[in-house]
Parts: structure tokens; sequence; C-alpha cells
């Protein structure tokens, strides 16, 4: 049951993904080319989505406990740091040469289209070459803790 | 390339994207990130950890289908890079995602949802970065 409600929540997911022009590259690039083919069409997803996203988690989280587990796994740390920063500016680097995100790509594999296990594959190389840099960091005795 | 202005449908999708996100934390208690669900995948907590995440992923590449079986088209994937640019571009994106701890649908959606100070820095960061990128690729080198 836990596994087909996340199979289930998933769907919704990428079928959200799939229709809202998140998945493909083309809508996602003209959407930050403001200054050529422009398509603001992507400000509508994540309107929906933010709006969606803050009533239902208002909802959700009147509860004391999610349905299938002891407690709400949310992030709890609040400072800026570097670390945030200098990510999220890479990422936002490889988003506009690429124009798929992990959110876009993980539902767009379900299209079969090459492009786009070929960028999941990059991204997950990408994944494992981060982690890989932070545990060798945080091997080295006099390394700053982050 | 010129893509279509679809205010209504992308709006459909972004509550469907909410919904989603909502659902998860009901029903998991988590975050609807994709990077965090991937990497959880990559390397996995426990056995039951990498369950539901897989059962996610798996739900998300059908949406696609889904969409195919409702309106008889496979939604469009228009890909106006070069093969390189994609291959690059997906490298930097895990690395960035990895340390900046998450993306569009873990800081953009779930943690501004929350109004995390740190999501809220994290999306506008990608995004005028991301703006600043494609200004750069198509009307700088005209790629």
């Amino acid at each position: 049951m836990r596994l087909f409600a996340a199979y289930v929540i998933g769907t919704i997911f990428g079928v959200g993904i799939s229709i809202s022009g998140m998945a493909n590259p083309a809508k996602v690039l003209n959407f930050f080319d403001v200054a050529g083919a422009w398509d603001p069409s992507l400000i509508f997803v994540m309107g929906g989505a933010l709006v969606t996203t803050f009533i239902g988690y208002k909802l959700v989280f009147g509860r004391k406990t999610p349905v299938f587990g002891r407690e709400f796994l949310v992030p709890q740390r609040r400072d800026l740091d570097a670390r945030l920063i200098g990510g999220s500016a890479l990422f936002g680097i490889g988003w506009g040469i690429a124009g798929f995100c992990p959110g876009g790509a993980l539902p767009a594999l379900g299209t079969g289209r090459w492009e786009v296990f070929a960028f999941t594959a990059a991204l997950l190389v990408g994944i494992i070459l981060a982690r890989t840099i932070e545990s060798a960091a945080a091997r080295k005795p006099n390394a700053p803790q982050s | 390339m010129e893509t279509e202005f679809t205010p209504w449908i992308s709006l459909l999708g972004g509550v469907l994207i909410g919904l989603g996100a909502t659902l998860l934390m009901l029903f998991h208690g988590r975050v609807m990130g994709a990077t965090g669900i991937l990497a959880g995948l990559v390397y996995p907590a426990s056995k039951s950890d990498f369950a539901w995440r897989a059962a996610t992923v798996a739900g998300m590449v059908t949406g696609p289908l889904v969409v195919l079986a409702i309106s008889g088209a496979m939604p469009a994937v228009q890909v106006p890079v070069s093969t390189v640019m994609l291959l690059v571009g997906g490298l930097i994106v895990g690395v960035g995602v990895t340390f900046g701890g998450g993306c569009t649908s873990g800081h953009g959606v779930c943690g501004m949802a929350r109004l995390s100070p740190r999501s809220i820095v994290a999306t506008g960061t990608f995004m005028v970065v991301t703006l600043a990128t494609v200004y750069v690729v198509r009307h700088v080198f005209g790629g």
C-alpha cells in the first residue's frame, strides 16, 4: 500500500510535469529567453505548484504524523551558506545550458527520447562526482565542517 | 525554436505538481524533490527507503504514458541544444543540485511553499543564473 501510494503520487507529479512544459527543454529555455522567443508559460507552472503546495502543506501539517510514517521529514536548516548559493548558481548554469532540470527530466524519461536518457546519465555522474568530492573533503582532518 | 504560450494547461500542470508534493508529504512525510529522491536511489539509506523512492520515480516515468492514453499524444520534448550541451549541462546540474541541496521541485516548490529562507535564496539564485546563462548562450555566443 505504501509503495502503491508512492507510485500513484509519482504518476500525478509526472503527469503535471508532462503537461506543464517543464519536461520540454525548448519551453524551459524560451521561458528564460526574455530577449528572444519568450514564452511565459512556466510562470503559471510555478504559480500553480506553489499555491497548491502552500495550501496543501498547511492542511497536511495539521496532522501529527504522515499516513505511513512516524514523522514529517522536512529540512530544518535556516542558515545561508556559500555551498547553498554556489551549488544553486551551478545548477542555474547547467539548467540554462541543457534546458532540463532533474524534476523535468525524470518524468520525461517516460517519453523514451534518447536525449533525456543522455541528460539523466550525465546528471547521475554529476551527483556521484559531487558526493565523491564531498566525502574526500570530509576525510581530511582539518577540513572545515559544514 | 518558438513555443506556444500555454497558460491554462501549464497552470493545471502546476496544480498537479503541487498536488503530488502535498500527497507525498501527507502519506510518506517526504519532500517531493527530484534531486533528493534521485540521490537517495544512488545512495539508499535502507531497503525500504530505496523502495518508496523507486516507486515514486516509476510513477513519474509513467506520467507521459498517462498523458498519451488521455490525449492520444506524447508530451512534447523538443531539445534545441546539442548533445555536448546536454551532457555538459547535465553534469553541471548534477554537481550543482548536490551542493545546493535541491532543484526546482525541492527548493522551488516544496521549500518555497514552507517559506524556507534557504529555499527562497536557492531558487532566486538559480532563476537569475539560468536567465543570465540562457542570455549568454543565445545572444552572446548565438548558440
